[in-house]
């Protein structure tokens, strides 16, 4: 589903190099997770992968689904199905979240020629997916991430990317500053979306959260290279002896 | 003018006495010279029929007007404008316009296609010209029935307009064009007009006050509330009457009005510079509620060819617990120079301003509000949403002072801006005074940009750039939107939108 293919990318304005050579594929319904040392360029991935302006792609290439990525906008990823939850959700002040909610399923809907959900059938949808996350129908009138907590905002990205469908899932530090009941909350959100047609790539620091989302693969990223893979006990040795095994390794 | 020649031909052909009827000598004064003298004045007074201390209430606004000099202190800029080259009377038709909608400038056509404005109703907005009566079909289509009250009654022939006049008439409310009202009213209008708005004013209600062509008058009588929403557009305009109108409000004792002017649509106009003059005056426990939507021509990619708005607007709360409230969406104009402002005369009375300005290419805006407590208990709140895009200028002007009798004045002032790209300005210019020690004035403000990061976010839900733009930004004026009458609203948030198209990538 997702092939990453020698990837080299900067940031526009400095032109420092990020990602240096990532080669990563990822198969339909398989939970792929990255993890690596701080600057590595997880983060970068992830925006590359939503296709974030601000870096630019010097070599490589990204396919999804066989076809290349790069010259469509961020929207345009997202209609056709790639979905980021961000380590640090933005807040829309004045935008109700059920409104956020609303005109973001109808805008993917009409780019894919699809009619604009009913009212009701989008209010079941949206009751339906809050009450998997615990989540107050309340919250939803407010104005999307403004003054949520930090619990409240990752429940708020697992909420849009159940709603929203997508095919393969990228998340960003989703743990980062969770609990531990709501990083159980938000983990079981995530486990229902496993599914045989959906990949998931999921960008972690510590191996606590995968104790919760089991990965069928993990990666090490290390100065924007992918340097080691291997299944779930990778994650686990990780945890034992930190990451200066593996990149004594790669260097 | 083919009508009309048609009309002297068929005179002429069943050989009746031209000069007796004087077609010809009317025709030849259906325009007035050019320029601004006494002369020009008596002429559009004789015109409207006037009674003559209404020709006497015109020039002496005129002869203080040539004693004084256009203001500066804006901060807005323009060629100087020649107010001697410009026709101050013209007859409907006489100006030429276009004559199909291919020579409209095409941006303006695509505007109108996202309103979902039908073709007919675009010609007429864009001032298209018809030698043909025949063409103007009857509108056929049902696209617009709900919530467009506005722009449905202009087409919505005179029947329409009779209805609502015979339901305002029983209940007492007087609704006219003001030109009438100077002749069917004369004592209500001898009372009110210019008390708010005085003749000496400021230059442009001077030049007003001179050469006023029409506007609307609303008189609302003790304890009546308005049984309906008062439009611009149920009173059939005269055409060619825009550029100095003058509007007068009247609410007695515990009467309520809500008033709309204007137009989501954008509207071409054939006279750059349009100078209007509110009054309203809300006596005890009245209440006035005016709405504007200002969105005219603002001028072509480069800025040329827009209108300049140069308005006073201003409310009296006259009468103890009176209220006041302005409400403004500005999107149009080239410049926009405004302050629509309250006087708190009455104890306990209070004035509000909700508004939303936005700029793009190159447009200039310096609005905002005076809030004057004179009375004991007065309150005010403002309200300002600035929002700059492309290369224009934002300016949020704004005065609240209290006067030396205006115990426990209360003031809350909140201003904010949003950039949108890196050259234009936003500028926040707040003036207080309180020479009561009661008085509590707040002021907010902040500035602020649309970050990479919000539109990255919003983006990343599959929203695409323009509408997630226009998404931050309807959230970012919601407090004002919530302001207006319903059917507004929608067309606002829609027409904010339009606005800022364009503003990025």
């Amino acid at each position: 589903m997702l092939e990453i293919k020698n990837l080299h990318a900067r940031i526009v304005d400095d032109g420092t190099e990020i990602i240096r050579g990532l080669n990563l594929t990822v198969k339909a319904g398989e939970v792929a997770a990255i993890m690596g040392p701080n600057g590595s360029g997880k983060s970068t991935l992830s925006y590359i992968l939503a296709g974030r302006e601000d870096y630019e792609v010097t070599e490589g290439d990204i396919l999804y689904n066989g076809q290349s990525i790069l010259e469509m906008d961020p929207a345009e990823r997202a209609a056709a199905g790639i979905f980021l939850a961000f380590q640090y959700p933005m807040e829309i002040p004045g935008v109700a979240t059920m409104e956020f909610l609303k005109v973001a399923m109808n805008e993917q809907r009409k780019a894919r020629g699809e009619e604009p959900l009913k009212i009701p059938e989008f209010l079941k949808r949206v009751k339906d997916a809050a009450a998997l996350l615990n989540m107050d129908m309340a919250m939803l009138k407010r104005p999307l991430n403004v003054g949520f907590s930090g619990g409240e905002k990752k429940r708020a990205e697992i909420l849009q990317m159940k709603l929203l469908e997508p095919k393969l899932c990228v998340l960003d530090e989703t743990d980062s500053g969770l609990d531990i009941d709501a990083l159980k909350i938000v983990s079981e959100g995530v486990n229902a979306l496993r599914a045989p047609d959906r990949a998931m790539v999921i960008i972690t620091h510590y191996q606590r959260l995968l104790q919760y989302i089991v990965p069928d693969s993990v990666h090490v990223l290390y100065r924007g290279q992918v340097v080691k893979s291997g299944d779930k006990s990778l994650a686990l040795d990780l945890e034992a002896n930190g990451y200066a095994g593996v990149i004594g390794e790669a260097a | 003018m083919p009508a009309v020649q048609d009309t002297i031909d068929r005179v002429r052909k069943i050989d009746v006495d031209q000069y007796k009827y004087g077609f010809q000598t009317e025709i030849a004064m259906d325009k007035a010279p050019k320029g601004l003298s006494e002369d020009i004045i008596r002429f559009i007074s004789a015109k409207k029929d006037e009674p003559s201390w209404m020709l006497e209430w015109r020039l002496e606004a005129y002869r203080r007007w040539v004693t004084l000099e256009a203001p500066t202190w804006a901060r807005v800029h323009y060629p100087k404008i020649d107010f001697q080259d410009i026709y101050y009377y013209a007859a409907p038709k006489s100006t030429p316009g276009p004559t199909s909608l291919s020579d409209v400038d095409p941006e303006l056509l695509k505007v109108y296609e996202k309103l979902g404005i039908p073709l007919r109703e675009q010609e007429i907005l864009a001032g298209v010209q018809k030698t043909d009566v025949s063409e103007l079909e009857e509108p056929s289509d049902n696209v617009y029935k709900s919530g467009r009250v506005a722009v449905d009654a202009v087409f919505d022939s005179v029947s329409v307009v009779t209805t609502f006049k015979k339901e305002l008439a029983q209940a007492g409310v007087i609704f006219c064009s003001i030109s009438e009202a100077i002749r069917e009213h004369p004592e209500l209008v001898q009372k009110y007009l210019g008390s708010v708005v005085p003749t000496s004013d400021n230059f442009y209600a001077t030049l007003n006050s001179a050469v006023f062509t029409d506007g609307s008058f609303v008189f609302v009588p003790k304890g009546v509330r308005c049984p309906m929403e008062l439009s611009t557009y149920f009173r059939m305009n005269e055409k060619n009457t825009g550029q100095f109108e003058r509007t007068l409000i009247i609410a007695e004792e515990g009467a309520y009005v809500s008033y709309l002017e204007g137009c989501t649509a954008p509207q071409r106009d054939e006279n750059q510079l349009h100078a209007a003059v509110v009054e309203l005056v809300a006596l005890d426990d009245a209440e006035i509620k005016y709405s504007t939507v200002q969105n005219w021509y603002p001028g072509d990619a480069e800025g040329k060819g827009g209108i300049y708005n140069f308005v006073t607007k201003r409310g009296d709360c006259r009468g103890d617990r009176s209220k006041i409230s302005w409400t403004q969406v500005e999107t149009g104009s080239a410049i926009t120079w405004k302050y629509p402002s309250c006087i708190l005369r009455g104890d306990d009375s209070s004035g509000e301003f909700y508004s939303i300005a936005v700029s793009n290419g190159y447009q200039q805006v310096d609005s905002g509000t005076k809030m004057i407590h004179l009375g004991k208990n007065t309150s005010s709140r403002i309200i300002s949403k600035g929002i700059a895009a492309g290369f224009s200028q934002n300016t949020y002007r704004g005065q609240v002072s209290a006067h030396r009798k205006a115990t426990n004045a209360r003031n809350f002032t909140n201003c904010d801006s949003l950039l949108i790209g890196d050259q234009c300005g936003a500028h926040t210019v707040p003036y207080m005074e309180a020479k009561n020690a009661t008085a509590q004035f707040e002021h907010e403000a902040t500035t602020s940009k649309i970050s990479e990061d919000q539109k990255f976010y919003v983006m990343q839900r599959g929203i695409p750039e323009e509408e997630a733009i226009a998404l931050i930004v309807n959230g970012f004026v919601k407090d004002v939107i919530q302001q207006l009458p319903m059917e507004f609203a929608v067309e606002a948030q829609k027409l904010i939108g339009i606005s800022l198209e364009g503003s990025v990538g």
